[in-house]
């Protein structure tokens, strides 16, 4: 029996969002609440975005507003990335070293993967069947039919497919790495463009969360394959400049090859 | 609305992908419609393939950062036999040019992850760009409604 199925796809944060729903209640027709869900993805760019001098997040870095005068989220982003400033020793870190002395105030490694997680949320409160969103190569999903969906995880190397899926019932699943927009996130601690590793990806319960964790590990390197490797509940995989790749026991288990048409039947 | 075979419209995907291919040679795509052939094949000619028959599919319209991008495809099996632009972006000259070079690696693409089973992929941050000719863009593509 098929099981009706959509996707819809919106330019938000700079980067296409898809939404894939999955399930019987399903109609051809756009779902309502997708237009909510969107909407609130562009209010959060227009507050958070620090390409735009007049969102707040701007205004709050160059003294303008205090926190107290801004929308309410973003205290709430502001104390996660002090969360996960601990969390990863300071790999992840809001504020970065600016070019000319002083510091950034960019949260904006941590936004995306909250923002595209809040939206799952809403999405599983207004559908009752699958559904998965991704945001540039971040997804958070979750599956209430069993079915999993079946996440590639691309090959950083240029042309290089897929290295695997992730079978996934429930959780987020981030990259991070170089392969499209070059050397686009810092090492806080040296202010320079990490380099050590092609990518990293995390899948775990939260989006938020794995996100920041695949944003420390790229830019602290292989070392952070330990680190990693001690988290309950998450599965990691490095990916080297050679193209060798380094998996956590959990990943190990967890990744299914791609390559042949029959590992497809096996799973269905 | 209409449902065509998966097979069919994952390769509908294609269409927006070669739209937004940048080339370095060649005109701006300004004034749709756009005529374009497959790539040249071992045994067959490439001129109007699809005159030699085939499914035609009209792809949903779909925004883009640069404009609206809506092509029909000639489908022939699993393979894009011709392409048409109904609309394209025409804004600041870019060079999008559907690219005959590409349509064999993105409908490879298309059909690897169909054969695959793959609902989604994670991968470093996709830009727009990037999006155009990803394997994300091609499973969108695949079920738009």
């Amino acid at each position: 029996m098929n099981v009706p199925r959509g996707a819809w796809v919106d330019q938000v944060m700079g980067m296409p969002v898809s939404v894939h729903l999955r399930g019987l209640t399903l109609t051809p027709w756009r779902p309502v609440f997708l237009s909510e869900v969107f909407t609130e993805l562009h209010r959060i760019d227009m507050l958070f975005s620090t390409y735009r001098p007049d969102s707040q997040i701007s205004r709050l870095a160059a003294g303008e507003l205090t926190v107290a005068e801004c929308d309410p989220l973003i205290g709430e982003v502001l104390e996660l990335c002090e969360q996960a400033r601990a969390m990863t020793g300071g790999a992840f870190d809001p504020l970065l070293p600016a070019p000319g002395g002083g510091y950034l105030l960019d949260p904006s490694g941590l936004v995306k993967g909250w923002a595209v997680e809040r939206a799952a949320h809403r999405i599983g409160e207004c559908f009752d069947g699958d559904y998965y969103i991704n945001a540039g190569g971040d997804i958070a999903l979750e599956s209430r039919s069993g079915v999993a969906w079946r996440i590639g995880v691309e090959d950083p190397r240029p042309g290089g497919g897929l290295l695997g899926a992730l079978p996934l019932t429930a959780g987020g699943v981030a990259t991070s790495g170089t392969a499209r927009r070059g050397a686009h996130i810092v090492n806080p601690r040296t202010g320079r463009p990490a380099g050590d590793l092609l990518s990293v990806t995390v899948t775990g319960p939260s989006l938020t969360w794995v996100d920041v964790l695949a944003t420390a590990a790229f830019a602290l390197g292989p070392d952070s394959f330990d680190w990693l490797a001690g988290l309950d509940s998450h599965a990691a995989l490095l990916v080297h400049p050679d193209g060798s790749t380094a998996m956590t026991s959990a990943m190990a288990t967890l990744i299914q090859p791609v390559s042949s048409a029959h590992q497809r039947e096996d799973f269905q | 609305m209409r449902r065509v075979t998966l097979s069919v419209l994952g390769t509908v995907a294609l269409l927006v992908v070669l739209l937004r291919y940048p080339t370095t040679f060649g005109t701006s795509l300004a004034s749709p419609p756009v005529a374009v052939n497959s790539p040249p094949a071992p045994n067959a000619g490439v001129a109007d393939v699809a005159a030699a028959g085939g499914t035609t599919v009209t792809g949903s319209p779909i925004d883009t950062r640069y404009g609206t991008v809506q092509v029909q495809l000639t489908v022939s099996g699993s393979k894009i036999t011709a392409a048409r632009a109904l609309q394209a972006p025409d804004s600041n000259g870019r060079d999008w040019r559907i690219n005959a070079y590409a349509v064999p690696i993105l409908n490879h693409q298309a059909v690897a992850a169909q054969s695959a089973h793959i609902d989604g992929v994670s991968g470093a941050t996709v830009t727009s760009e990037g999006y155009a000719a990803s394997l994300q863009s091609a499973i969108d593509q695949a079920h738009l409604s």
